[in-house]
């Protein structure tokens, strides 16, 4: 029997993007339906890394990465929860005079954006971190960046959604929609129909599809980070940590297990993405380098998930080119986390006014259909591949 | 071509020794993958080298079955690539991961024989993590392999065919065995006695150990559940609850467990198909008559398939070697055939007594509902029942890898192993669901801890750098 439901919006994927979008709208009094097809923040959202950083973002992402600063400092009252995020610092190493320059010129290219880095040398830095090991040349600290867990942070903006009065449908696959005049129609396999005015699609790795049930066809393609956790150690690592052209990150949380990520791993199938294992003997070989200190502990667990990469690396955020209403908000090549509460207040705006109040140009869906922006540049190839989530 | 590599039969307990013996008689050179030091598996676990208790001693009235597969396996070394102390932590396109003596490899395979036997099936009670509380396999594994008993005064609490024999073991061993405590309870075993009588020599076995401990004066009481663990920086006594009321019992060292559970983590990774099985009251990896899984050249024997024991296991490790074998030449032979029929046969009879055994054995009344909120579950992540109770209220968690992703039950060292079981009928419990809709806890690799060290030589085996 179908049950049929009416609202403002509907939004297919509760990721954090998702979730946070309608966390907003609620608060900006629409109705919101969303749909999820596992559970909210189970995937992406909920098993990278836990990166919470501005620094090392295309110098386009960080007017977006600025607000989603600010929202994450007010975690607590949007979440009634810390989610373990704290600010840190992040740094990033470098590790040889090259990657010193380039972090150099990071630094002088996102001035005017509040990052406050400090370039400091090998020696500063281990003098202040000892844990850091001897490969170390350089590195550019943010020290307003940091970390949260993804696991307990992306599930609550839905939680927060719900309590205020999104109406939220976990393992609820949308089979297939539609749009006319009169909005959109959706239906999940569950025998639920949808009808709605907008429709976001944050639908992450697998936004494609949805993007494509309207005539819209963007070249996401789907990778799969690896990441590995230690058992609980002593507490060592003070700082978040990246690798400047890529590489590892690595992080302490709270409880003392030691996460660490990079390289990639393979696809079991359309939703499922493991390790490899020679991406995990890379990982932990290039840890080591980093942070001697790890040599003796034990990975207990590794995992993969299934991120949605863009060829530009840069995400699709901002209204559709064919369906009036439909609102794109996904490809975040890895390193979404931070983002997304961000991205979740801007789609909230796009549909209650029209516009964003963050610039978003650079990010229209419009930039892969070369019918509506012939003038639009040539991508340029990506210098990292390796993204910190 | 497929024929081109070796079968490997992972595990070398009484299945996978079978599964061995088979394969060779048939002109075949299986590698066998052990994670212990010594085959034998758990039932049949050997002590070290220059120990002197006899095959009697250790196996009591399995001796004769545990020289058989122990002897099977001696035999066999020179026909089999026997791999000892080699953990499988991983398995990827094809390849087992290997471990072994600190070092990281890879095994080929196109036919591979799981036999990964079972761990206790524990539900905790307070204090459970008190030096001296032992699970009642562990307690087990210290007399046979070391000849150690875990405490001067020991209390067997839980329930399961497991629990007599350990105690009675102990005791024929010379420890002090204060009592056991059987959350069955004698109107149970009376009403599954039907079931029990399909296997007449089995029950004779379970009566005799039962009758023995009596006439040893060990106290034996049923309906009684152990509730609290005592001590100061280890145990000193044991809190315990039948329908009479409260008792208290002085001891050292309990062993503690409800019967088994499979351990299915390879299973898992190989990618298999999992069910859920009513009488085990678990889910586990599909495995038909024939010991063949969901996965083209993956078959499961033993108690790694479902627990049967150590006879089954010793049925199904050479049902589905006939069967890898069938396989592999692309027809049965007709004596393979009806060896096969006749193993099957085997198992369905011991399929009925082990749903009496569920029967006689059932857990304690309202485990779940009666747990103490500061109940530590998880022990490696220290997440105690009011916690699981708690995201299960908050979050609206009704299955059990969301329960562990938002409250860590089952993310630490032991991955689940210890605290699945209770943290399933926890939140079956608490969201009024039954067991088989809580799920299962997902596997990842690696199936147990790999050190950092072990893997420092993959870079130059892969020498691939993406960035």
């Amino acid at each position: 029997m179908t049950r049929r439901l009416d609202s403002d919006v509907a939004i297919i994927g509760g990721g954090i993007v998702g979730a946070s979008a309608a966390l907003f709208l609620r608060k900006m009094g629409k109705s919101v339906t969303l749909l999820e097809r596992d559970f909210c923040g189970s995937r992406s959202s909920g098993v990278n890394y836990g990166g919470v950083r501005r620094q090392g973002r295309s110098i386009i992402q960080l007017p977006l990465a600025q607000r989603a600063h600010v929202i994450w400092g007010q975690l607590p009252q949007l979440l009634g929860m810390e989610g373990e995020y704290q600010r840190c610092g992040h740094l990033k190493i470098a590790r040889s005079q090259a990657d010193v320059a380039s972090l150099e010129d990071y630094q002088k290219r996102s001035l005017g954006y509040d990052l406050d880095l400090q370039i400091l040398s090998g020696d500063t830095l281990r003098s202040r971190y000892p844990w850091l090991g001897q490969s170390v040349v350089g590195g550019s600290l943010c020290a307003q960046d940091g970390h949260a867990n993804p696991r307990l942070v992306s599930p609550a903006f839905a939680q927060a959604a719900k309590q205020a009065g999104a109406d939220i449908h976990e393992q609820s696959q949308v089979i297939d929609m539609a749009h006319s005049r009169n909005g959109f129609v959706l239906h999940t396999h569950k025998g639920l129909e949808v009808r709605s005015r907008y429709l976001l699609n944050c639908a992450g790795a697998w936004a494609g599809f949805v993007a494509q049930s309207f005539a819209e066809s963007v070249p996401i393609e789907a990778l799969h980070p690896v990441m590995a956790v230690t058992e609980p150690l002593r507490p060592l690592m003070t700082l978040s940590l990246g690798v400047e052209g890529g590489g590892i990150y690595a992080r302490q949380a709270v409880r003392g297990n030691c996460v660490i990520g990079g390289s990639r791993g393979f696809a079991l199938d359309d939703l499922r993405a493991r390790p490899s294992r020679e991406a995990i003997g890379l990982v932990l070989a290039r840890t080591v380098e980093l942070l001697p200190d790890l040599h003796n502990a034990h990975v207990i667990r590794t995992w993969s998930g299934t991120e949605g990469y863009l060829p530009d690396h840069e995400p699709v955020i901002g209204p559709s080119g064919t369906t009036p209403g439909l609102i794109h908000g996904f490809g975040f090549a890895g390193s979404g986390f931070q983002l997304g509460p961000a991205v979740g207040e801007v789609l909230s705006e796009l549909v209650c006014r029209g516009s964003s109040s963050t610039p978003i140009e650079a990010f229209s869906i419009s930039r892969f259909t070369k019918v509506f922006r012939p003038s639009l540049q040539p991508f340029q190839q990506p210098k990292e591949i390796f993204h910190e989530n | 071509m497929i024929q081109a590599l070796a079968p490997v039969i992972v595990g070398a307990g009484p299945a996978g020794i079978r599964a061995a013996q088979t394969l060779v008689a048939n002109g075949l050179r299986p590698v066998v993958v052990d994670e212990s030091a010594n085959w034998g598996g758990q039932i049949y676990r050997q002590p070290p080298a220059h120990f002197v208790r006899t095959k009697k001693e250790l196996y009591g009235f399995e001796s004769a079955k545990a020289q058989s597969v122990l002897s099977a396996m001696q035999g066999l070394l020179p026909h089999v690539d026997y791999r000892p102390h080699t953990l499988v932590w991983n398995v990827q396109g094809g390849q087992l991961d290997l471990l072994h003596q600190g070092q990281t490899s890879t095994l080929a395979y196109s036919q591979v024989i799981v036999t990964s036997g079972a761990t206790d099936r524990i539900l905790p009670f307070r204090g459970w993590t008190l030096p001296g509380v032992f699970s009642l396999g562990g307690a087990q594994v210290a007399l046979k392999f070391q000849g150690c008993s875990i405490g001067k005064k020991v209390v067997f609490a839980g329930s399961g065919p497991l629990l007599y024999l350990v105690a009675y073991q102990y005791a024929k061993a010379g420890a002090h065995v204060v009592a056991l405590l059987d959350s069955g309870k004698l109107s149970d075993q009376v009403a599954a006695m039907s079931d029990l009588l399909a296997q007449p020599a089995w029950l004779a076995k379970g009566l005799y150990y039962v009758a023995w401990l009596h006439a040893h004066g060990v106290a034996v009481h049923r309906g009684a559940v152990p509730l609290e663990a005592k001590g100061q920086d280890c145990l000193e006594s044991l809190l315990w609850q039948d329908d009479r009321g409260v008792h208290s019992l002085a001891c050292d060292a309990v062993a503690t467990g409800y019967g088994l559970r499979s351990e299915a983590q390879l299973a898992d990774l190989l990618d298999c198909q999992f069910v859920w099985n009513a009488v085990q009251g678990a889910w586990l990896p599909v495995c038909d008559e024939s010991g063949r899984t969901s996965v083209s050249g993956v078959y499961l024997a033993g108690d790694g398939a479902s627990v049967e024991g150590a006879d089954a296991a010793e049925w199904s490790g050479e049902r589905a070697a006939l069967t890898l074998l069938s396989d592999r030449a692309g027809h049965a032979t007709a004596e393979h055939v009806a060896r096969s029929a006749a193993l099957s046969g085997h198992i369905t009879k011991r399929k009925i007594f082990g749903r009496g055994l569920a029967r006689a054995f059932p857990d304690p009344l309202n485990w779940a509902a009666q747990t103490p909120d500061d109940l530590l579950v998880c022990r490696c992540e220290e997440v105690t029942a009011g916690d699981l109770r708690q995201t299960a209220a908050e979050a609206g968690v009704q299955e059990i890898n969301r329960l562990k992703a938002l409250s860590r039950v089952g993310m630490g060292r032991c991955q689940g192993r210890m605290c699945v079981c209770a943290a399933a009928e926890i939140l079956a419990q608490c969201t009024g669901q039954s067991l088989e809709k809580v799920g299962r806890l997902r596997a990842q690799a690696p199936i147990k801890p790999i050190p950092f060290t072990t893997m420092l030589k993959a870079e130059s085996v892969s020498g691939k750098d993406m960035a």
